[in-house]
């Protein structure tokens, strides 16, 4: 089986675009670059411009703020959305913990794509509400 | 005869054996490697199974002339190294009667060369500069050898054995990929296109709707019935994306004529199946808007579905490879991220894609970037394998203002690589100031080092064009973005000051003293 297709598949089994019907899949595949990071290497860079959003497709990557290890994502984990959508620099850096491939789009090319495509928006929103949750009930 | 004897009358040189370094490919990136790694006196064999210099320029494009630009007239003079930013198509060379070579080429008909005038500016390039290749050699498979003295890569090739350190392959982006939608594979791929009369009256569906799938049908509309493009997503165009990623305004009259609804169809769908059916084609598509599949009855179908790097046993050996033209995945140094001692050079060195600040990409696929990629490389396998100490030029205090500016308005290679390559400036209390030369924005950043300001040149996609500064002071760096400047002039005194000031955070005396402003 060949790449192009793999990737469409991997997406359809992200709960991100668990929604799409495939002809709509196809088009987000066709959306996003992939883009591969090294053990290390980082991906979001604390305080520069122009950065993305990108979504997990293997490996993992820590949330670094201030030197300190905030957070772990993994496979199917977004990151950058924030500073995408609010158009604020990252207050963090994201940092490849092993091999990582994601799928990445560019900071402008988020809204429409959120607007062009409601139910990874919808799905995009639930992630976000459990996040917001999770925190409220930290500080409860 | 022993193995690394050549035939009686064979007089190419590289016969099989061992080398400290040993170059695939004679395209632009391995005659540019090559060319650079001599000047800095690194020992090297370069082998190519092609009989002549060119790489895929000796075929394609298939319409036979570029979407590459070469200037003929342009503000900066041939064969300096500001003209450098309006001739996409030379090689890098040092001494002034090869530079530019391209120019001196041209028949005046178009600022695009053809295919046939890029095929032989590579060829003078590398008769002029004496780059040696040994042709007719093609490289089949890969494996590691450990000896008494190290570890070896064994490049077995169709005269026999090469042993090497160190290897880079230059071998392109070039080889045919078709995506497995039922059907496709019965259509010729892009590479497989025939003679455009050889369309005349028919009605063509061409899969894809990037740079070949539109040149395709550029060329195909004085000759065919009716012509239909179809991919997933909407057709990216480079006036729009402010970038090389996108369908070049060369090949937009498809598009116009869609527009115009003159008969040529653009559409946003996925190919479901292709079925022969007779004489002719049936191919079902499904709307990536939604709603029922269509199906079209043509007489010829075109897979314009892309290119891969081949790369043959290069993953069995550990090379990790991502994206739809599986690149490898490379370090800022276009070292294989998985396999140290393997690199890449050419077109396929996108693989290394830097930053890609406001989904900007490098121009590392194109010659343009890939020439200075290149000859970073070269000096960074010098450095780092070779043992050749890297060129550190002092430069005074007060020079470093007046420097930083000429960098940033006239630096090819900051022009062409936006936001990729860096001019850094380091400023060591024990080792002074130097200029460091070039080097991977993404390695700057990530690096560390002595305090240094790195200059590079960035764009946005809403058009922005300006220059950035990246300081690095005490272990810690931050980005300043500077304004553009509607003309691209960033020698006006507000970009002084700004520098200035920015040196003046590195502890420098913000040095230049000029009497007048700048003219204009």
């Amino acid at each position: 089986m060949t790449q192009a297709m793999e990737l469409v598949d991997e997406l359809g089994s992200l709960a991100l675009f668990a929604d799409l019907p495939r002809p709509q899949l196809d088009a987000a595949a066709h959306s996003f670059e992939e883009a591969w990071f090294g053990e290390g290497e980082r991906v979001l860079r604390e305080g520069l411009t122009g950065t993305g959003f990108y979504v997990i497709l293997d490996g993992q990557a820590v949330v670094r703020a201030g030197g300190r290890d905030a957070a772990v994502l993994g496979r199917g984990d977004f990151f950058g959305e924030v500073s995408a959508l609010l158009g604020e620099l990252p207050s963090a850096d994201v940092v490849a913990l092993n091999s990582m491939r994601c799928l990445h789009m560019a900071a402008p090319d988020l809204r429409p794509f959120l607007m062009a495509h409601p139910a990874v928006m919808y799905r995009m929103l639930l992630d976000q509400t459990r996040r917001l949750r999770t925190t409220t009930r930290a500080r409860g | 005869m022993a193995r690394g004897d050549p035939p009686a009358g064979d007089d190419r040189p590289f016969p099989p054996g061992e080398y400290p370094l040993v170059v695939v490919g004679s395209g632009p990136g391995g005659l540019q490697l090559s060319y650079a790694l001599r000047r800095l006196g690194v020992e090297h064999a370069v082998i190519s199974a092609d009989p002549a210099p060119g790489g895929m320029f000796r075929r394609w494009p298939f319409f036979q002339r570029l979407l590459s630009w070469t200037k003929p007239y342009a503000p900066a003079e041939h064969g300096t190294r500001a003209y450098e930013r309006y001739d996409w198509n030379s090689l890098l060379a040092e001494e002034p009667e090869n530079r530019a070579l391209m120019t001196g080429l041209m028949d005046g008909t178009s600022y695009f060369p053809s295919r046939p005038e890029m095929e032989l500016n590579l060829v003078a390039f590398a008769e002029r500069t004496g780059v040696k290749v040994r042709y007719g050699c093609r490289w089949e498979s890969t494996r590691r050898e450990t000896t008494a003295s190290g570890e070896r890569f064994v490049l077995e090739t169709s005269d026999g054995e090469y042993r090497c350190r160190v290897a880079v392959f230059a071998v392109g982006v070039a080889e045919p990929y078709v995506p497995p939608t039922p059907g496709l594979d019965l259509v010729p791929h892009y590479a497989d296109t025939r003679p455009a009369e050889t369309y005349a009256g028919k009605r063509i569906f061409i899969v894809g709707k990037q740079n070949s799938g539109f040149e395709l049908a550029s060329g195909l509309l004085p000759w065919a019935r009716s012509i239909v493009l179809a991919s997933p997503s909407p057709a990216k165009l480079s006036v729009v994306t402010r970038s090389l990623v996108g369908i070049r305004a060369r090949y937009l009259q498809p598009y116009e004529d869609h527009v115009l609804a003159g008969g040529v169809a653009v559409l946003e769908a996925s190919i479901d199946r292709i079925e022969p059916t007779g004489d002719t084609l049936r191919v079902t598509v499904r709307p990536s808007g939604g709603g029922e599949p269509v199906a079209f009855e043509v007489d010829e179908a075109i897979a314009a579905t892309g290119f891969v790097a081949p790369l043959r046993d290069l993953p069995a050996l550990g090379v990790a490879t991502f994206g739809s033209s599986r690149l490898p995945a490379q370090t800022p140094f276009w070292e294989s991220a998985t396999v140290p001692g393997i690199y890449f050079a050419g077109t396929i060195g996108q693989g290394a894609t830097g930053l890609r600040k406001h989904g900007m990409p490098a121009n590392s696929g194109a010659v343009h970037g890939a020439r200075y990629n290149a000859r970073l490389l070269a000096g960074h396998l010098a450095e780092k394998h070779f043992a050749v100490a890297p060129r550190r030029r002092p430069v005074a205090e007060t020079e470093v203002l007046p420097f930083l500016i000429e960098e940033i308005c006239r630096a090819p290679e900051l022009w062409h690589q936006r936001a990729y390559l860096a001019r850094v400036v380091s400023v060591d209390t024990a080792a002074g100031i130097a200029d460091e030369g070039f080097v991977p924005l993404a390695h700057f950043l990530d690096a560390g080092g002595p305090d240094a300001i790195a200059a590079t040149i960035e764009a946005d996609a809403e058009g922005g064009v300006y220059p950035v500064f990246y300081l690095r002071h005490a272990g810690k760096t931050e980005e300043r973005v500077l304004p553009g400047h509607p003309l691209h002039d960033f020698s006006s005194d507000e970009h002084r000051r700004a520098v200035a000031s920015l040196l003046g955070e590195l502890g420098l005396a913000p040095a230049e003293q000029r009497g007048a402003p700048s003219a204009s």
